[in-house]
C-alpha cells in the first residue's frame, strides 16, 4: 500500500518498548511492533475459538451463535472444552489481544512523540471488560456469572442479570454510568455540529476560526469551553461512563445482593427527616 | 518517561476578555464577562456574554413554568409537606392522564390535565430553543449542524411524549415527568412489550449510545495527545495540515490501518450522535403500533437465541398458545450461587 506523501518522514526507528528493532517495522499501513505480533497471535486464536465453539452449537446464524461461559457448578476452575473451556480460553484470548493492542498503542505514541492519552483511555474499556469476565466472576466465586459470547444471548444476560436485582436502574452507579453515556454522546454532537459549521459556513461566507466558535456558544448558552476544553471534556465523559459500568456490575453480587429499588431505603431513613 | 500530559491548563493567561464578531443585534449581548480560574484550568476561563433576544427568553420562561409546575405538583401530592417533598422528590412524579381519558384535552388537572398543560409548555420551550439554536448560528453565518442535531434529539422527544401516545390513541401511553417514575415507566415499557433488547432500532440507538462514547473517547484523546503541537486548533489543521494532523491522522493508521481526517472525524461524531436519539426514536414508534412483543418478533424473523442446548427447553408462550403451560423440566441441578438475590415473594392470587 503506498505511503501517505508526509508519511515517510514520521516512519522511523525507536520508541519501542521491547525486541527493540526486531519487530519496528511496518505491514502496508500497518506498524508491526513486538506487540502487533502479540495481537495477532492472540487474535488468530480467539478468533479460532470462537469459530469452534460456534461449530459445536446448533446454529451459524450470526444473532444466534451463544458460547457460553462454564456453568456454575465448575466454580472457578477448568471447564471441559465443550462445557464453556472454549469460553475461558476465548476470554484468555481477548484479554490477551486487547492487552497487547494498549501497548501497541503506548509504542506508536512514542513513534510519533504524543501523549498517552489514547492508551490510558483504552485501557478503561479493557478494565470495564475484564471487570465482567474476571474480577466479578471470581469475587461471586465462579466462572459462570461471566457474560456468554453471543450477539443476542449476551443481550440476554444483561437483562437477566437486570431483573436478579429487581430493577437495574436503580442502581446508583449504573445511573451515572447512562448519565454519562447519554452526556457524552450529547456533547460529542455539540462539538461535532460546532465544528462542521464553522468549517461549512452559509453561501458567501469563508471558513470560520476559533472566534466564531466561542461567538456561537457564548451567543447560545453564555459560555464555550473552547477547542482545548472541549476535548478534555469529551475524554473525562466518555471514561467515567466505561468507569461507573465497571462500578455498577461489580458493586452488584459481591457488594449488594437485594434489588436495587430496596437500596434508597437509606435515604428515606435519614434521622433528618424525623 | 514521565511527561506533561496536559490535563489541566497550568498557566492562565488573564487579559481583555474576548470580543465576539459583530451581529446585527449587537445591543442583545449582554452581561460583562467575567474570568473564573478554576474554570480556566479546565475549558476558556470567560463566562459570557449571552445573546438574550425575545425567542431564547420565552424559552425560558416557559421552561422554567413547567419546570415549576412538575414541582408544585409533587409537592401536592405528598399534601404540600415541604420536609416529605424533600424526602421523596426521587420518588414523586407528574403523571400523565389515565387511558381511560384517550386523547382527550379536557382531563382534570389533578388527574393527568396538568401533565398536559406542563407538556405543551415544555415543548414550546424545547422547541423554541430549538429557534435559538438555528438563528444564533445563522447570525455569525455559520452552517447549522448543531441545530439539526438537537432536532435529532427533539425528534426521540416527540416520539416519547407526542408521536407515539397520539398513534396508540392515548395520553397515558406517555412518560411520566419525574426522577424514579421515568425510570419505572422504562422499564415497564421494555417488559410490556416483549424485552426492548430484541428491538432491531433499540439495539442500533445503543451501539451508536457506545460508539459516539468510543469516539469521543478516541477523539478527545487523540487531540490532547497533540496538544503540545497545538492539535486543538482544528480548523486550522483542517484548511492547513499541520504536523499535529499528520501525526493524529498516522497514529490511527498504524493501528487499525485506517484514519478519519481532522475534518471527516467531526462527520462521524455528527452522525454517531444523531443517529443514536433518530433510530432510538423508530425504535419506540414502532412499539406498540406495528410490534406487540420483539422477543416473538425475533423468533419469527430467527435471530433470538435458543438455550436448548444448555438444557432450557422452549417453553410454550401462554398468551398465544391454548396450550396448557407446563414449566419446563429443569436442568440437572447446579449449585445456587451463594449472593442471588432472594426471590421476590409472589403476591398472592398472582396470574401464572
Amino acid at each position: 500500500m503506498a505511503l501517505l506523501s508526509f508519511e515517510r518522514r514520521y516512519r522511523v526507528r525507536g520508541g519501542t518498548l521491547i525486541g527493540g528493532d526486531l519487530f519496528d517495522f511496518w505491514m502496508g499501513p500497518y506498524y508491526v511492533g513486538f506487540f502487533g505480533v502479540t495481537t495477532l497471535f492472540f487474535s488468530i486464536i480467539g478468533i479460532g475459538m470462537i469459530l469452534w465453539g460456534a461449530s459445536m452449537g446448533d446454529t451459524w446464524n450470526i444473532w444466534r451463535i451463544n458460547i457460553a461461559p462454564p456453568s456454575i457448578e465448575y466454580g472457578l476452575g477448568f471447564a471441559p472444552l465443550a462445557e464453556g473451556g472454549i469460553w475461558q480460553l476465548i476470554t484468555f484470548c481477548a484479554i490477551g489481544a486487547f492487552v497487547s493492542w494498549i501497548l501497541r498503542q503506548v509504542e506508536i505514541s512514542r513513534k510519533l512523540g504524543m501523549g498517552y492519552h489514547i492508551p490510558a483511555a483504552y485501557s478503561m474499556a479493557v478494565f470495564a471488560y475484564i471487570t465482567l469476565v474476571v474480577i466479578r466472576p471470581v469475587m461471586m466465586g465462579a466462572w459462570g456469572h461471566a457474560f456468554p459470547y453471543g450477539i443476542f444471548s449476551h443481550l440476554d444476560w444483561v437483562s437477566n442479570v437486570g431483573y436478579q436485582y429487581l430493577h437495574f436502574h436503580y442502581n446508583p452507579a449504573h445511573m451515572l454510568g447512562v448519565t454519562f453515556f447519554f452526556t457524552t454522546t450529547l456533547a460529542l454532537g455539540l462539538h461535532g455540529g460546532l465544528i462542521l459549521s464553522a468549517l461549512n459556513p452559509q453561501k458567501g461566507h469563508t471558513v470560520k476560526g476559533a472566534e466564531y466558535e466561542d461567538a456561537f456558544f457564548r451567543d447560545y448558552i453564555g459560555y464555550s469551553i473552547g477547542a482545548l476544553g472541549i476535548h478534555r471534556l469529551g475524554l473525562f465523559l466518555a471514561l467515567n461512563a466505561g468507569f461507573w459500568s465497571a462500578v455498577c456490575i461489580i458493586i452488584s453480587g459481591p457488594f449488594w445482593t437485594k434489588g436495587w429499588p430496596e437500596w434508597w431505603n437509606w435515604w428515606l431513613n435519614l434521622p433528618i427527616w424525623s | 518517561m514521565a511527561q506533561y500530559q496536559n490535563i489541566f491548563t497550568q498557566i492562565q493567561v488573564a487579559g481583555n476578555p474576548d470580543v465576539p464578531p459583530p451581529i446585527d443585534n449587537e445591543q442583545l449581548r449582554v452581561g460583562t464577562p467575567t474570568t473564573n480560574r478554576l474554570i480556566g484550568a479546565f475549558g476558556n476561563a470567560q463566562i459570557g456574554p449571552i445573546y438574550l433576544g425575545s425567542v431564547g427568553l420565552t424559552s425560558i420562561l416557559l421552561g422554567t413554568l413547567a419546570f415549576i409546575l412538575i414541582g408544585l405538583n409533587m409537592l401536592a401530592s405528598v399534601g404540600w409537606d415541604p420536609i416529605e417533598f424533600v424526602r421523596q422528590l426521587p420518588w414523586l412524579a407528574l403523571e400523565p392522564p389515565a387511558p381511560s381519558y384517550g386523547l382527550s384535552l379536557s382531563v382534570p388537572l389533578k388527574e393527568g390535565g396538568w401533565w398536559l398543560i406542563v407538556s405543551v409548555l415544555l415543548t414550546s420551550s424545547i422547541l423554541l430553543w430549538w429557534v435559538r439554536c438555528y438563528r444564533r448560528a445563522k447570525a455569525l453565518g455559520m452552517g447549522t449542524h448543531v441545530a439539526w442535531a438537537f432536532a435529532s434529539a427533539i425528534w426521540l422527544f416527540l416520539v416519547l411524549g407526542f408521536f407515539r401516545p397520539l398513534l396508540m390513541g392515548s395520553w397515558g401511553e406517555a412518560v411520566p415527568y419525574g426522577i424514579f417514575p421515568h425510570l419505572d415507566w422504562t422499564a415497564a415499557f421494555s417488559i410490556r412489550y416483549g424485552n426492548l433488547f430484541y428491538n432491531p432500532f433499540h439495539a442500533l440507538s445503543i451501539a451508536f449510545l457506545y460508539g459516539s462514547t468510543l469516539l469521543f473517547a478516541m477523539h478527545g484523546a487523540t487531540v490532547l495527545a497533540l496538544t503540545h503541537l497545538g492539535g486543538e486548533r482544528e480548523i486550522g489543521l483542517v484548511v492547513d495540515r499541520g504536523t499535529a494532523a499528520e501525526r493524529g491522522s498516522l497514529f490511527w493508521r498504524w493501528t487499525m490501518g485506517f484514519s478519519a481526517t481532522f475534518e471527516s472525524i467531526h462527520r462521524w461524531a455528527w452522525w454517531f450522535a444523531v443517529l443514536t436519539t433518530f433510530v432510538g426514536g423508530i425504535g419506540i414508534i414502532l412499539t406498540g403500533t406495528a410490534v406487540d412483543n420483539w422477543y416473538q418478533w425475533a423468533v419469527k424473523h430467527d435471530f433470538a437465541p435458543s438455550y436448548a442446548e444448555q438444557g432450557y427447553p422452549a417453553a410454550p408462550d401462554p398468551v398465544t398458545t391454548d396450550a396448557e403451560f407446563e414449566m419446563p423440566k429443569a436442568p440437572a441441578p447446579i449449585a445456587p450461587a451463594t449472593a442471588l438475590p432472594d426471590a421476590p415473594a409472589q403476591p398472592k392470587g398472582a396470574q401464572p
